[in-house]
Protein backbone atom coordinates (compact mmCIF):
# COMPACT_ATOMS: atom_id res chain seq x y z
CA UNK A 1 0.00 0.00 0.00
CA UNK A 2 2.92 2.17 0.99
CA UNK A 3 6.31 1.92 0.46
CA UNK A 4 9.06 4.49 1.18
CA UNK A 5 12.32 4.20 -0.41
CA UNK A 6 15.46 5.89 0.19
CA UNK A 7 13.86 8.55 2.02
CA UNK A 8 16.11 11.10 3.26
CA UNK A 9 15.44 14.88 5.19
CA UNK A 10 18.46 17.22 5.74
CA UNK A 11 17.56 20.21 7.77
CA UNK A 12 20.53 23.05 7.01
CA UNK A 13 23.48 20.55 7.97
CA UNK A 14 21.67 18.44 9.83
CA UNK A 15 20.51 14.75 8.95
CA UNK A 16 17.21 13.81 10.27
CA UNK A 17 16.23 11.28 8.05
CA UNK A 18 18.98 8.83 6.34
CA UNK A 19 17.93 6.46 3.65
CA UNK A 20 15.04 5.17 5.16
CA UNK A 21 13.19 2.24 3.31
CA UNK A 22 9.91 0.26 4.47
CA UNK A 23 7.01 -0.70 3.18
CA UNK A 24 3.22 -1.75 4.65
CA UNK A 25 0.50 -3.40 3.01
CA UNK A 26 -3.37 -3.31 3.62
CA UNK A 27 -4.52 -3.95 6.94
CA UNK A 28 -1.38 -3.72 9.02
CA UNK A 29 -0.14 -2.19 11.79
CA UNK A 30 3.42 -0.80 11.60
CA UNK A 31 4.73 0.80 15.21
CA UNK A 32 7.52 3.23 15.04
CA UNK A 33 9.93 3.38 17.48
CA UNK A 34 13.38 5.20 18.11
CA UNK A 35 14.05 7.49 21.00
CA UNK A 36 13.39 11.19 21.40
CA UNK A 37 14.90 13.25 18.08
CA UNK A 38 15.47 10.33 15.80
CA UNK A 39 13.28 11.82 13.24
CA UNK A 40 10.30 9.54 13.66
CA UNK A 41 7.89 12.67 13.25
CA UNK A 42 9.54 14.16 10.16
CA UNK A 43 8.85 10.51 8.51
CA UNK A 44 5.68 11.61 9.03
CA UNK A 45 5.95 14.97 7.76
CA UNK A 46 7.45 13.90 4.53
CA UNK A 47 4.82 11.30 4.01
CA UNK A 48 2.14 13.37 4.55
CA UNK A 49 3.94 16.12 2.47
CA UNK A 50 3.93 18.88 5.30
CA UNK A 51 8.03 18.98 5.13
CA UNK A 52 9.33 18.10 1.62
CA UNK A 53 11.86 15.18 1.57
CA UNK A 54 15.42 15.81 -0.13
CA UNK A 55 15.75 12.64 -1.72
CA UNK A 56 13.89 9.22 -1.96
CA UNK A 57 10.70 8.15 -3.24
CA UNK A 58 7.48 7.43 -1.52
CA UNK A 59 5.11 5.48 -3.46
CA UNK A 60 1.25 5.00 -2.37
CA UNK A 61 -1.12 2.54 -4.42
CA UNK A 62 1.17 3.21 -7.01
CA UNK A 63 1.57 6.35 -7.06
CA UNK A 64 4.74 8.38 -6.50
CA UNK A 65 3.35 11.04 -3.66
CA UNK A 66 6.78 12.94 -2.70
CA UNK A 67 6.34 16.62 -3.58
CA UNK A 68 2.84 16.54 -3.69
CA UNK A 69 0.87 19.04 -1.38
CA UNK A 70 -0.97 17.66 2.10
CA UNK A 71 -4.32 18.27 1.18
CA UNK A 72 -4.19 16.17 -1.70
CA UNK A 73 -2.11 13.65 -0.04
CA UNK A 74 -5.31 13.77 2.36
CA UNK A 75 -7.77 13.22 -0.17
CA UNK A 76 -5.58 10.09 -1.93
CA UNK A 77 -6.69 8.93 2.07
CA UNK A 78 -3.67 9.20 4.24
CA UNK A 79 -4.43 10.94 7.67
CA UNK A 80 -2.18 11.98 10.39
CA UNK A 81 -2.59 13.16 13.93
CA UNK A 82 -0.03 15.77 15.21
CA UNK A 83 2.19 14.83 17.59
CA UNK A 84 1.86 18.32 19.50
CA UNK A 85 -2.15 18.41 18.97
CA UNK A 86 -3.44 21.42 16.63
CA UNK A 87 -7.11 21.98 17.84
CA UNK A 88 -9.20 24.42 16.89
CA UNK A 89 -9.03 26.43 20.34
CA UNK A 90 -11.72 28.74 19.73
CA UNK A 91 -13.55 26.59 18.74
CA UNK A 92 -16.08 23.67 20.89
CA UNK A 93 -14.44 20.39 20.94
CA UNK A 94 -17.30 19.34 18.23
CA UNK A 95 -17.06 22.27 15.81
CA UNK A 96 -13.57 21.06 14.98
CA UNK A 97 -14.86 18.12 13.55
CA UNK A 98 -17.44 20.15 11.12
CA UNK A 99 -14.13 21.33 9.15
CA UNK A 100 -12.72 17.57 8.32
CA UNK A 101 -16.02 16.93 7.66
CA UNK A 102 -16.61 19.44 5.57
CA UNK A 103 -13.65 18.95 3.06
CA UNK A 104 -13.25 16.89 0.13
CA UNK A 105 -12.19 13.70 1.12
CA UNK A 106 -15.43 13.33 3.37
CA UNK A 107 -17.64 14.50 1.18
CA UNK A 108 -16.25 12.27 -1.84
CA UNK A 109 -16.09 8.92 0.31
CA UNK A 110 -19.05 9.76 2.71
CA UNK A 111 -16.81 10.33 5.59
CA UNK A 112 -17.06 8.42 8.30
CA UNK A 113 -20.63 6.61 8.69
CA UNK A 114 -21.27 7.85 5.53
CA UNK A 115 -22.64 11.38 6.61
CA UNK A 116 -22.06 14.71 5.51
CA UNK A 117 -24.51 16.50 4.57
CA UNK A 118 -24.70 20.43 5.93
CA UNK A 119 -27.27 20.40 9.20
CA UNK A 120 -26.11 16.65 9.62
CA UNK A 121 -22.71 17.26 10.51
CA UNK A 122 -22.92 18.57 14.04
CA UNK A 123 -25.11 15.29 15.37
CA UNK A 124 -22.20 13.10 13.07
CA UNK A 125 -19.32 15.14 14.86
CA UNK A 126 -21.14 14.57 18.08
CA UNK A 127 -21.42 10.85 17.27
CA UNK A 128 -18.01 10.47 16.37
CA UNK A 129 -16.68 11.93 19.48
CA UNK A 130 -18.66 9.45 21.64
CA UNK A 131 -17.08 6.81 19.69
CA UNK A 132 -13.77 8.20 20.27
CA UNK A 133 -14.55 8.73 24.10
CA UNK A 134 -15.94 11.55 24.84
CA UNK A 135 -19.19 11.16 27.42
CA UNK A 136 -22.04 12.19 25.39
CA UNK A 137 -24.10 13.03 27.84
CA UNK A 138 -21.73 15.51 29.20
CA UNK A 139 -20.62 19.21 28.48
CA UNK A 140 -17.17 18.02 27.91
CA UNK A 141 -17.73 17.78 23.78
CA UNK A 142 -19.39 21.63 23.99
CA UNK A 143 -16.43 22.57 26.01
CA UNK A 144 -14.01 24.88 23.88
CA UNK A 145 -11.29 23.03 22.24
CA UNK A 146 -8.67 24.93 24.01
CA UNK A 147 -9.90 24.28 27.74
CA UNK A 148 -9.65 20.54 27.13
CA UNK A 149 -6.92 18.60 28.81
CA UNK A 150 -4.13 16.60 26.78
CA UNK A 151 -6.00 13.30 26.89
CA UNK A 152 -9.37 14.47 24.75
CA UNK A 153 -7.07 16.87 22.65
CA UNK A 154 -5.10 13.30 21.93
CA UNK A 155 -8.82 11.98 21.08
CA UNK A 156 -10.13 14.89 19.08
CA UNK A 157 -6.62 14.53 16.69
CA UNK A 158 -8.23 10.90 16.07
CA UNK A 159 -11.48 11.88 15.48
CA UNK A 160 -10.46 14.67 13.19
CA UNK A 161 -8.50 11.49 10.99
CA UNK A 162 -11.27 9.03 11.10
CA UNK A 163 -14.03 11.99 9.92
CA UNK A 164 -11.84 11.68 6.96
CA UNK A 165 -12.35 8.15 6.26
CA UNK A 166 -8.50 7.03 6.13
CA UNK A 167 -7.34 4.16 4.23
CA UNK A 168 -4.11 4.94 5.89
CA UNK A 169 -4.15 6.37 9.19
CA UNK A 170 -0.82 7.58 10.81
CA UNK A 171 -0.86 8.43 14.63
CA UNK A 172 1.69 10.41 16.13
CA UNK A 173 2.20 9.24 19.98
CA UNK A 174 -1.77 9.20 20.60
CA UNK A 175 -1.07 7.44 23.72
CA UNK A 176 2.00 10.13 25.06
CA UNK A 177 0.48 12.17 28.27
CA UNK A 178 -2.39 9.64 28.41
CA UNK A 179 -3.31 7.73 31.59
CA UNK A 180 -3.07 4.01 31.76
CA UNK A 181 -7.00 3.87 32.17
CA UNK A 182 -7.65 6.11 29.02
CA UNK A 183 -4.83 4.18 27.06
CA UNK A 184 -6.92 0.86 27.67
CA UNK A 185 -9.83 2.71 26.25
CA UNK A 186 -8.29 3.60 23.03
CA UNK A 187 -6.36 0.31 22.39
CA UNK A 188 -9.72 -1.42 21.24
CA UNK A 189 -10.61 1.65 18.97
CA UNK A 190 -7.50 1.00 16.97
CA UNK A 191 -7.88 -2.58 16.96
CA UNK A 192 -11.75 -2.08 15.63
CA UNK A 193 -10.34 0.66 13.18
CA UNK A 194 -7.98 -2.11 11.80
CA UNK A 195 -10.60 -5.04 11.67
CA UNK A 196 -12.57 -2.56 9.53
CA UNK A 197 -9.65 -2.61 6.96
CA UNK A 198 -7.75 1.03 8.07
CA UNK A 199 -3.74 0.95 7.70
CA UNK A 200 -2.04 1.84 10.69
CA UNK A 201 1.21 3.35 11.59
CA UNK A 202 1.75 4.08 14.89
CA UNK A 203 4.72 6.06 16.61
CA UNK A 204 4.99 5.13 20.00
CA UNK A 205 7.15 5.28 23.32
CA UNK A 206 4.94 3.49 25.16
CA UNK A 207 6.26 0.43 23.86
CA UNK A 208 4.31 -2.51 26.00
CA UNK A 209 0.84 -0.64 24.69
CA UNK A 210 2.26 -0.72 21.08
CA UNK A 211 3.42 -4.17 21.26
CA UNK A 212 -0.71 -4.75 21.44
CA UNK A 213 -1.33 -3.74 18.79
CA UNK A 214 1.17 -3.64 16.49
CA UNK A 215 2.30 -7.08 14.94
CA UNK A 216 5.26 -5.49 13.12
CA UNK A 217 7.82 -2.77 14.17
CA UNK A 218 10.39 -0.74 12.64
CA UNK A 219 12.97 0.68 15.06
CA UNK A 220 15.04 3.99 14.01
CA UNK A 221 17.52 6.01 15.88
CA UNK A 222 19.76 9.34 14.40
CA UNK A 223 17.71 9.13 11.20
CA UNK A 224 18.71 5.64 10.35
CA UNK A 225 16.58 2.31 10.30
CA UNK A 226 18.01 0.20 12.75
CA UNK A 227 15.57 -2.66 12.08
CA UNK A 228 12.22 -4.24 11.25
CA UNK A 229 10.49 -7.27 12.70
CA UNK A 230 8.52 -8.98 15.37
CA UNK A 231 8.11 -6.84 18.52
CA UNK A 232 10.71 -9.23 20.44
CA UNK A 233 13.23 -9.33 17.75
CA UNK A 234 13.57 -5.54 17.48
CA UNK A 235 13.91 -5.18 21.25
CA UNK A 236 16.40 -8.35 21.53
CA UNK A 237 18.54 -5.98 19.18
CA UNK A 238 21.86 -4.64 20.49
CA UNK A 239 21.56 -1.17 18.54
CA UNK A 240 18.07 -0.51 19.71
CA UNK A 241 18.90 -1.73 23.51
CA UNK A 242 21.74 0.76 23.03
CA UNK A 243 19.66 3.36 21.59
CA UNK A 244 17.23 2.84 24.54
CA UNK A 245 19.69 2.87 27.09
CA UNK A 246 20.09 5.89 29.34
CA UNK A 247 17.09 7.59 27.28
CA UNK A 248 13.90 6.96 28.21
CA UNK A 249 13.31 2.99 29.27
CA UNK A 250 10.77 3.13 26.87
CA UNK A 251 8.09 1.45 28.67
CA UNK B 1 -18.91 50.98 45.94
CA UNK B 2 -20.98 49.80 48.59
CA UNK B 3 -19.71 47.87 51.69
CA UNK B 4 -20.78 44.70 52.26
CA UNK B 5 -21.70 44.03 49.37
CA UNK B 6 -20.44 43.12 45.90
CA UNK B 7 -22.06 43.21 42.19
CA UNK B 8 -23.33 40.03 40.83
CA UNK B 9 -23.61 39.56 36.96
CA UNK B 10 -25.87 36.82 35.79
CA UNK B 11 -26.65 36.15 32.26
CA UNK B 12 -29.87 36.69 31.16
CA UNK B 13 -32.46 33.36 30.50
CA UNK B 14 -31.93 33.84 27.00
CA UNK B 15 -28.72 31.79 26.09
CA UNK B 16 -27.75 30.59 22.36
CA UNK B 17 -28.36 26.32 23.14
CA UNK B 18 -27.22 25.63 19.50
CA UNK B 19 -26.38 27.00 16.55
CA UNK B 20 -29.53 28.96 15.04
CA UNK B 21 -31.74 27.60 17.34
CA UNK B 22 -32.95 29.77 19.95
CA UNK B 23 -34.54 28.96 23.43
CA UNK B 24 -37.03 31.31 23.33
CA UNK B 25 -40.42 30.82 25.86
CA UNK B 26 -42.30 34.22 24.68
CA UNK B 27 -42.54 37.39 22.98
CA UNK B 28 -40.49 39.51 25.00
CA UNK B 29 -37.85 37.30 24.64
CA UNK B 30 -37.76 37.01 20.90
CA UNK B 31 -38.12 40.52 20.89
CA UNK B 32 -35.15 41.47 23.19
CA UNK B 33 -33.21 39.28 20.30
CA UNK B 34 -34.32 40.92 17.79
CA UNK B 35 -34.70 45.15 19.16
CA UNK B 36 -30.56 45.82 18.30
CA UNK B 37 -31.09 44.14 14.82
CA UNK B 38 -34.10 46.15 14.48
CA UNK B 39 -32.71 49.61 15.76
CA UNK B 40 -29.76 48.62 13.45
CA UNK B 41 -31.43 48.21 10.35
CA UNK B 42 -34.56 50.74 10.75
CA UNK B 43 -31.94 53.59 11.42
CA UNK B 44 -30.37 52.80 8.34
CA UNK B 45 -33.79 52.96 6.49
CA UNK B 46 -35.08 55.79 8.12
CA UNK B 47 -31.90 58.19 8.16
CA UNK B 48 -32.57 59.74 4.92
CA UNK B 49 -35.70 60.84 5.78
CA UNK B 50 -34.71 62.25 8.99
CA UNK B 51 -31.66 63.88 7.83
CA UNK B 52 -34.06 65.63 4.59
CA UNK B 53 -33.63 69.11 5.81
CA UNK B 54 -29.70 68.60 6.04
CA UNK B 55 -28.71 67.25 2.57
CA UNK B 56 -25.12 67.70 3.97
CA UNK B 57 -25.25 65.14 6.68
CA UNK B 58 -27.58 62.94 4.10
CA UNK B 59 -24.00 62.89 1.98
CA UNK B 60 -22.11 62.33 5.07
CA UNK B 61 -24.63 58.97 5.81
CA UNK B 62 -23.17 58.04 2.42
CA UNK B 63 -19.87 58.36 3.69
CA UNK B 64 -20.38 56.39 6.72
CA UNK B 65 -21.84 53.09 4.23
CA UNK B 66 -18.69 53.25 2.37
CA UNK B 67 -16.63 52.95 5.54
CA UNK B 68 -18.61 50.73 7.19
CA UNK B 69 -18.07 48.25 3.84
CA UNK B 70 -14.93 48.81 4.25
CA UNK B 71 -14.30 48.21 8.24
CA UNK B 72 -16.55 44.90 7.23
CA UNK B 73 -13.56 44.09 5.02
CA UNK B 74 -11.13 44.66 6.96
CA UNK B 75 -13.29 42.87 10.50
CA UNK B 76 -13.99 39.79 8.19
CA UNK B 77 -10.32 39.38 7.00
CA UNK B 78 -8.23 39.90 10.07
CA UNK B 79 -10.63 38.22 12.52
CA UNK B 80 -11.69 35.63 10.88
CA UNK B 81 -9.31 34.94 8.42
CA UNK B 82 -6.80 36.01 9.86
CA UNK B 83 -5.00 38.15 7.92
CA UNK B 84 -4.25 42.19 8.54
CA UNK B 85 -5.10 44.02 5.48
CA UNK B 86 -3.80 47.44 5.00
CA UNK B 87 -5.68 47.20 1.27
CA UNK B 88 -8.56 48.98 1.93
CA UNK B 89 -7.54 51.81 -0.96
CA UNK B 90 -6.30 48.99 -3.30
CA UNK B 91 -10.10 47.73 -3.18
CA UNK B 92 -11.59 51.48 -3.71
CA UNK B 93 -9.17 52.60 -6.05
CA UNK B 94 -9.54 49.17 -8.49
CA UNK B 95 -13.93 49.61 -7.98
CA UNK B 96 -14.33 53.52 -8.53
CA UNK B 97 -11.61 52.91 -11.72
CA UNK B 98 -13.34 49.47 -13.03
CA UNK B 99 -16.99 51.27 -12.93
CA UNK B 100 -15.73 54.88 -14.38
CA UNK B 101 -14.27 52.60 -18.01
CA UNK B 102 -17.18 50.56 -18.17
CA UNK B 103 -19.25 53.65 -18.39
CA UNK B 104 -17.22 55.93 -20.29
CA UNK B 105 -16.61 53.23 -22.89
CA UNK B 106 -19.09 50.59 -22.31
CA UNK B 107 -21.82 53.23 -21.05
CA UNK B 108 -22.85 51.37 -18.25
CA UNK B 109 -25.57 51.90 -16.61
CA UNK B 110 -24.63 52.79 -12.59
CA UNK B 111 -26.89 49.78 -11.67
CA UNK B 112 -25.01 47.25 -14.46
CA UNK B 113 -20.87 49.46 -13.89
CA UNK B 114 -21.12 48.83 -9.93
CA UNK B 115 -22.07 45.13 -9.68
CA UNK B 116 -19.72 44.26 -12.30
CA UNK B 117 -17.10 46.49 -11.43
CA UNK B 118 -17.29 44.68 -7.50
CA UNK B 119 -17.20 41.41 -8.99
CA UNK B 120 -14.50 41.95 -11.85
CA UNK B 121 -12.58 44.33 -9.34
CA UNK B 122 -12.73 41.53 -6.69
CA UNK B 123 -11.20 39.17 -9.23
CA UNK B 124 -8.76 41.67 -10.44
CA UNK B 125 -7.45 42.09 -6.38
CA UNK B 126 -8.25 38.88 -5.24
CA UNK B 127 -5.43 37.42 -8.34
CA UNK B 128 -2.96 40.39 -7.37
CA UNK B 129 -3.03 39.20 -3.80
CA UNK B 130 -2.73 35.64 -4.42
CA UNK B 131 0.89 35.31 -4.38
CA UNK B 132 1.08 37.23 -1.45
CA UNK B 133 -1.32 34.57 0.87
CA UNK B 134 1.24 32.46 2.03
CA UNK B 135 2.60 35.43 3.71
CA UNK B 136 1.54 35.96 7.60
CA UNK B 137 0.67 38.83 9.48
CA UNK B 138 2.89 42.17 8.87
CA UNK B 139 4.26 40.75 6.02
CA UNK B 140 1.31 40.51 4.24
CA UNK B 141 0.08 44.51 5.62
CA UNK B 142 3.02 45.62 3.94
CA UNK B 143 2.50 44.32 0.40
CA UNK B 144 -1.27 44.95 0.98
CA UNK B 145 -0.36 48.99 1.76
CA UNK B 146 1.96 49.15 -1.03
CA UNK B 147 -0.16 47.95 -3.90
CA UNK B 148 -2.52 50.75 -3.72
CA UNK B 149 0.95 53.31 -3.28
CA UNK B 150 1.98 51.08 -6.75
CA UNK B 151 -1.51 51.60 -8.63
CA UNK B 152 -1.05 55.77 -8.15
CA UNK B 153 2.34 55.86 -9.61
CA UNK B 154 1.76 53.44 -12.09
CA UNK B 155 -1.20 55.11 -13.40
CA UNK B 156 0.86 58.90 -13.00
CA UNK B 157 3.67 57.77 -15.18
CA UNK B 158 2.20 56.08 -17.84
CA UNK B 159 -1.08 58.82 -18.02
CA UNK B 160 -3.49 56.28 -17.78
CA UNK B 161 -7.57 57.00 -17.62
CA UNK B 162 -6.75 60.69 -17.32
CA UNK B 163 -3.49 60.30 -15.41
CA UNK B 164 -3.37 62.74 -12.41
CA UNK B 165 -7.21 64.33 -13.48
CA UNK B 166 -8.39 61.13 -13.58
CA UNK B 167 -11.92 60.30 -15.11
CA UNK B 168 -14.63 62.58 -15.76
CA UNK B 169 -17.87 62.88 -16.61
CA UNK B 170 -19.10 59.66 -15.37
CA UNK B 171 -22.61 59.08 -14.93
CA UNK B 172 -24.19 60.11 -11.68
CA UNK B 173 -27.69 58.61 -9.99
CA UNK B 174 -30.98 60.28 -11.50
CA UNK B 175 -32.27 60.47 -8.38
CA UNK B 176 -31.20 61.16 -4.90
CA UNK B 177 -33.60 58.56 -3.12
CA UNK B 178 -32.69 55.90 -5.18
CA UNK B 179 -28.30 57.01 -4.61
CA UNK B 180 -29.21 56.83 -1.25
CA UNK B 181 -31.57 53.67 -0.47
CA UNK B 182 -29.16 51.69 -2.90
CA UNK B 183 -25.98 52.05 -1.03
CA UNK B 184 -27.99 51.54 2.18
CA UNK B 185 -29.70 48.17 1.11
CA UNK B 186 -26.72 46.94 -0.48
CA UNK B 187 -24.87 47.50 2.46
CA UNK B 188 -27.23 46.10 4.90
CA UNK B 189 -27.39 42.99 2.82
CA UNK B 190 -23.76 42.68 2.65
CA UNK B 191 -23.77 42.87 6.44
CA UNK B 192 -25.75 40.03 7.28
CA UNK B 193 -24.97 38.12 4.58
CA UNK B 194 -21.39 37.98 5.68
CA UNK B 195 -23.11 37.24 9.17
CA UNK B 196 -24.98 34.32 7.75
CA UNK B 197 -21.21 32.70 5.59
CA UNK B 198 -19.60 33.22 9.27
CA UNK B 199 -21.59 31.00 10.60
CA UNK B 200 -21.80 28.08 7.71
CA UNK B 201 -19.49 25.81 7.62
CA UNK B 202 -17.44 27.26 5.00
CA UNK B 203 -17.15 30.16 7.41
CA UNK B 204 -16.17 27.62 10.38
CA UNK B 205 -13.24 26.26 7.39
CA UNK B 206 -12.15 30.30 7.66
CA UNK B 207 -12.12 30.59 11.19
CA UNK B 208 -10.03 27.25 11.48
CA UNK B 209 -7.85 28.64 8.89
CA UNK B 210 -7.04 31.29 11.47
CA UNK B 211 -7.11 29.23 14.35
CA UNK B 212 -4.76 26.32 13.21
CA UNK B 213 -4.20 26.46 9.44
CA UNK B 214 -1.59 23.18 9.39
CA UNK B 215 -5.10 21.65 10.89
CA UNK B 216 -6.87 22.88 7.75
CA UNK B 217 -4.32 21.25 5.65
CA UNK B 218 -4.26 17.74 7.47
CA UNK B 219 -8.27 17.82 6.75
CA UNK B 220 -7.70 17.66 3.21
CA UNK B 221 -8.40 21.33 2.58
CA UNK B 222 -7.03 23.98 0.26
CA UNK B 223 -6.00 26.42 2.60
CA UNK B 224 -5.21 28.69 -0.30
CA UNK B 225 -8.29 28.31 -2.42
CA UNK B 226 -10.48 28.72 0.90
CA UNK B 227 -8.18 32.24 1.56
CA UNK B 228 -8.34 33.69 -1.58
CA UNK B 229 -11.97 33.09 -1.69
CA UNK B 230 -12.12 34.68 1.61
CA UNK B 231 -10.45 37.58 -0.11
CA UNK B 232 -12.70 37.44 -2.73
CA UNK B 233 -15.67 38.72 -0.48
CA UNK B 234 -13.71 41.02 1.30
CA UNK B 235 -12.19 42.85 -2.35
CA UNK B 236 -15.91 43.03 -3.35
CA UNK B 237 -16.98 45.27 -0.79
CA UNK B 238 -14.15 47.17 -0.99
CA UNK B 239 -14.39 47.27 -5.07
CA UNK B 240 -18.28 47.60 -4.61
CA UNK B 241 -18.00 51.22 -2.25
CA UNK B 242 -14.98 52.01 -5.23
CA UNK B 243 -17.70 51.79 -7.88
CA UNK B 244 -20.26 53.80 -6.13
CA UNK B 245 -18.03 56.73 -5.24
CA UNK B 246 -17.21 56.91 -8.69
CA UNK B 247 -20.42 57.34 -9.40
CA UNK B 248 -21.92 59.46 -6.93
CA UNK B 249 -18.25 61.69 -7.22
CA UNK B 250 -19.03 61.33 -11.28
CA UNK B 251 -15.33 61.32 -11.54
CA UNK B 252 -12.68 58.81 -10.57
CA UNK B 253 -9.14 59.42 -9.49
CA UNK B 254 -6.31 59.01 -7.82
CA UNK B 255 -7.36 60.04 -4.51
CA UNK B 256 -9.40 56.75 -4.23
CA UNK B 257 -5.82 55.10 -3.67
CA UNK B 258 -5.57 57.63 -0.65
CA UNK B 259 -4.20 56.25 2.74
CA UNK B 260 -7.94 57.25 4.51
CA UNK B 261 -9.84 53.78 2.67
CA UNK B 262 -7.10 51.92 4.65
CA UNK B 263 -6.50 53.43 7.55
CA UNK B 264 -9.99 54.46 9.03
CA UNK B 265 -11.59 51.32 8.74
CA UNK B 266 -9.24 49.94 10.71
CA UNK B 267 -9.93 52.53 13.53
CA UNK B 268 -13.70 51.56 12.71
CA UNK B 269 -12.79 48.58 13.42
CA UNK B 270 -10.98 48.96 16.59
CA UNK B 271 -13.43 51.67 18.17
CA UNK B 272 -16.52 49.19 17.57
CA UNK B 273 -14.89 46.36 18.39
CA UNK B 274 -13.89 43.51 15.73
CA UNK B 275 -14.89 39.91 14.77
CA UNK B 276 -18.86 40.63 14.81
CA UNK B 277 -18.64 42.55 11.58
CA UNK B 278 -21.51 44.54 13.34
CA UNK B 279 -18.58 46.23 15.75
CA UNK B 280 -16.90 47.78 12.18
CA UNK B 281 -19.98 48.93 11.57
CA UNK B 282 -21.47 50.56 14.36
CA UNK B 283 -17.37 52.29 14.65
CA UNK B 284 -18.06 53.02 11.27
CA UNK B 285 -21.51 55.12 11.77
CA UNK B 286 -19.53 57.03 15.10
CA UNK B 287 -16.41 57.58 13.43
CA UNK B 288 -17.07 59.15 10.19
CA UNK B 289 -19.60 61.51 11.69
CA UNK B 290 -17.31 62.42 14.32
CA UNK B 291 -14.41 63.03 11.69
CA UNK B 292 -17.11 65.31 9.89
CA UNK B 293 -18.03 67.21 13.27
CA UNK B 294 -14.68 67.96 13.86
CA UNK B 295 -13.76 70.01 10.18
CA UNK B 296 -14.87 72.90 12.63
CA UNK B 297 -11.22 72.67 14.70
CA UNK B 298 -9.57 73.07 11.29
CA UNK B 299 -5.92 72.13 11.62
CA UNK B 300 -6.22 70.77 15.37
CA UNK B 301 -9.17 67.98 13.99
CA UNK B 302 -6.48 65.09 13.30
CA UNK B 303 -5.46 65.88 16.95
CA UNK B 304 -8.80 65.92 18.34
CA UNK B 305 -9.67 62.65 16.22
CA UNK B 306 -6.42 61.23 17.38
CA UNK B 307 -7.09 61.91 21.16
CA UNK B 308 -11.04 60.71 20.72
CA UNK B 309 -9.81 57.45 19.43
CA UNK B 310 -6.87 56.84 22.14
CA UNK B 311 -8.98 57.18 24.93
CA UNK B 312 -11.89 54.40 23.53
CA UNK B 313 -9.31 52.68 23.11
CA UNK B 314 -7.52 52.84 26.55
CA UNK B 315 -10.88 52.70 28.16
CA UNK B 316 -12.66 49.94 26.15
CA UNK B 317 -9.95 47.89 25.00
CA UNK B 318 -11.92 45.39 23.73
CA UNK B 319 -14.33 47.66 21.40
CA UNK B 320 -17.74 49.61 22.17
CA UNK B 321 -20.54 47.12 20.14
CA UNK B 322 -18.84 43.89 22.73
CA UNK B 323 -19.12 45.91 25.57
CA UNK B 324 -22.81 46.72 24.97
CA UNK B 325 -23.53 43.37 24.07
CA UNK B 326 -22.57 42.03 27.05
CA UNK B 327 -23.70 44.90 29.21
CA UNK B 328 -27.01 44.02 26.85
CA UNK B 329 -27.38 39.96 27.76
CA UNK B 330 -26.31 40.55 31.67
CA UNK B 331 -27.89 41.30 34.94
CA UNK B 332 -26.10 43.23 36.99
CA UNK B 333 -27.00 43.58 40.95
CA UNK B 334 -26.05 44.15 44.26
CA UNK B 335 -25.69 41.02 46.30
CA UNK B 336 -25.00 41.17 49.78
CA UNK B 337 -21.53 39.05 50.70
N1 LIG C 1 11.76 22.03 11.15
C1 LIG C 1 12.94 21.60 11.59
N2 LIG C 1 14.05 22.34 11.39
C2 LIG C 1 15.25 21.89 11.81
N3 LIG C 1 15.45 20.73 12.44
C3 LIG C 1 14.37 19.95 12.68
C4 LIG C 1 13.06 20.35 12.25
N4 LIG C 1 12.18 19.37 12.62
C5 LIG C 1 12.92 18.43 13.23
N5 LIG C 1 14.23 18.76 13.27
C6 LIG C 1 15.32 17.95 13.83
O1 LIG C 1 15.23 16.68 13.27
C7 LIG C 1 15.50 15.69 14.24
C8 LIG C 1 14.36 14.70 14.33
O2 LIG C 1 13.23 15.32 14.93
P1 LIG C 1 11.81 14.62 15.06
O3 LIG C 1 10.85 15.62 15.57
O4 LIG C 1 11.49 13.98 13.78
O5 LIG C 1 12.08 13.53 16.17
P2 LIG C 1 11.08 12.50 16.83
O6 LIG C 1 11.65 11.17 16.60
O7 LIG C 1 9.70 12.76 16.41
O8 LIG C 1 11.26 12.89 18.36
P3 LIG C 1 10.18 12.81 19.54
O9 LIG C 1 10.18 11.41 20.03
O10 LIG C 1 10.73 13.75 20.57
O11 LIG C 1 8.90 13.26 18.99
C9 LIG C 1 15.76 16.41 15.54
O12 LIG C 1 17.16 16.51 15.73
C10 LIG C 1 15.18 17.77 15.32
O13 LIG C 1 15.89 18.73 16.03
MG1 LIG D 1 7.99 13.27 17.26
Amino acid sequence: MLTVRNLSKNFGGVTALNDINFAISKGEILGVIGPNGSGKTTLINCITGFIKASAGEIVFNGRNIKGMQPHNIVNLGICRTFQIMRPYSSMPAYKNLIIPLYGPRARKTGGWRGGGRHGDRNIIALDLLEEVGFERESKVPYKLAGTLPTGYLKRLELARCLALNPDLLICDEVFSGLSMSEIASMVPLIEKLNKSGVTIIMIEHRLKELFKVAKRVMAISYGDKIIEGLPAEVMANEKVKEAYLGADEGV
Amino acid sequence: MKTGMRKERIDRGIKVRSDSIYALSSWREISYLMAPRALLVGGFLLAPLILYFFPYWQKVLLIVCIYALLSMAFDFLANYVGLVCLGGSFFVGVGGYGAALLNKYLHFSPFLSIPVAALGGAAFCTFFLLPCLPLRGVYFAIITLMYPLMMTRIIEAFELFGGTNGMMDISGFANPWVEQYFLIISTLVFLFALRRLAVEDIGLVIKGIKDNDQSVRASGINITVVKAQALFYASFLGCFAGAYLAHTYMWAGLSMFALDFSIIPIAATVVGGGGSLLGAVVGAILLVPLSEALRAFGPLRIVSYSLILTVVIVIKGEGLLNYLSRKYSQFERWVEI
